[in-house]
């Protein structure tokens, strides 16, 4: 069953996904917020749409590059030795399929960050990074502000903050200098996927100087 | 008959229809037009892209052959074929280019219900894309090439463009409302 999605991603981020410009820690974030919301789904399904169309106005190679009779040849004859395609990641609840991926198809392996909050890394990279976040319900995530963006997929659970409620299938988009304190909402752990393209500044909970090591 | 006579007119395009039969009855004959049709344009997508020659054609052929393979997932209700065949592209791009794979969104069940539904959603989609198509090409040569360079352009200065919200309903008609939304930005744009 789809969950009642009342934050949406912002659409030119749909579109940066859907033209591959966005990054690959935000990319994670955006297809799995687009399993979980039919909007913003129809909304990539629209951009690809476009690309379609542009795929089809772009004019074939000329000269040397029009001659497609060996590659046709090629290809029609490896249809008889093509192996079945590889399985697909699929989503094991609460986790969408491209967070499977991320996680090589195994239950995320969580590291404690202390007071009950846990995290398991996705992706880490020069570009962003990526990570599951579990905190338990009614805990506040320590007050912490951000370098760049930051964007948040709540996968199980929920939290609030000073901008909202956001529960399953929501995401915040929490742009440059932003302090907040979501706190998660009694009940289940609260698990979310977030994405940020520069180290997060957490102002209590550790250390500055550990953050390397944690690489929050 | 050619596929641009038929866009538009609320009928479905014949690579549309190609791989409906490649998707139904494994028809290679089928296979064999959409390959005449896409693989040019796709070799030419993969040029841009700034892949050598012989690599752009050994992606070109793994992108046909995994729409060979992938064909059970495609609905008509939801994308043409041009669109579906984009997003493989897209897809195998990305793999190429990038350490990570491309994340996907969850593939959808297609239900049986689906299928019924299937004809009537597939000709109001594919007359909802002829108009974007027309849309698109009334812009100007400038406002096409941003496009153009955004959809199909190497992947590293793609431009990231502001827009709005998408409006309620379900998710067929969304992406038709998607479309038209996108057909009256364009022509605001001109």
């Amino acid at each position: 069953m789809m969950p009642q999605v009342t934050h949406h991603i912002p659409e030119e981020m749909v579109q940066a996904y859907v033209t591959g410009a966005l990054p690959h820690a935000f990319s994670v974030v955006v297809a799995a917020h687009l399993s979980l919301c039919d909007t913003c789904r129809a909304a990539a399904e629209a951009f690809e749409a476009v690309g379609g169309i542009a795929l089809e106005t772009l004019p074939a190679p000329t000269g040397d590059g029009a001659d497609m009779t060996e590659l046709r040849a090629r290809t029609l004859a490896a249809l008889d030795t093509l192996p079945d395609a590889a399985p697909e990641p699929r989503p094991v609840a609460p986790y969408p399929a491209a967070v499977m991926a991320e996680l090589g198809n195994r239950p995320p392996r969580w590291k404690s960050l202390g007071a009950g909050i846990r995290q398991t890394i996705l992706s880490h990279g020069p570009e962003g990074s990526v990570r599951l976040l579990s905190i338990p319900g009614g805990k506040a995530v320590p007050d912490h502000g951000h370098n760049g963006l930051e964007m948040t997929l709540v996968l199980q659970g929920a939290f609030s903050d000073h901008t909202g409620r956001y529960g399953p299938g929501d995401v915040q988009v929490a742009e440059t200098d932003i302090e907040h304190v979501p706190t998660a909402e009694p009940g289940p752990d609260c698990i979310c996927l977030a994405a940020t393209d520069a180290p997060l500044r957490f102002a209590a909970l550790v250390p500055r100087m550990l953050q390397g090591v944690f690489r929050i | 008959m050619t596929p641009e006579m038929q866009d538009g007119g609320g009928e479905l395009s014949a690579p549309t229809i190609w791989l409906i039969a490649v998707r139904d009855d494994r028809d290679r004959v089928a296979f064999g037009r959409l390959f005449d049709h896409f693989a040019p344009r796709l070799t030419a997508m993969m040029l841009r892209a700034g892949l050598p020659r012989a690599q752009a054609e050994d992606l070109v052929q793994e992108v046909m052959l995994t729409a060979w393979q992938k064909a059970g997932q495609f609905d008509a209700g939801r994308a043409q074929a041009s669109a579906w065949i984009y997003r493989i592209a897209r897809n195998r791009q990305i793999d190429h280019f990038r350490r990570n794979r491309r994340p996907l969104p969850d593939a959808v069940e297609m239900g049986v219900e689906d299928r019924e539904d299937d004809a009537q959603q597939a000709l109001a989609l594919g007359q909802e894309t002829g108009h974007l198509r027309a849309a698109l090409a009334k812009l100007s040569e400038e406002q096409r090439a941003v496009i153009e360079q955004s959809f199909l352009g190497d992947l590293t200065h793609a431009e990231i463009r502001q827009r709005t919200g998408l409006p309620m309903g379900t998710i067929k008609s969304r992406i038709r409302l998607g479309l038209e939304r996108l057909r009256h930005e364009l022509k605001e744009l001109r």
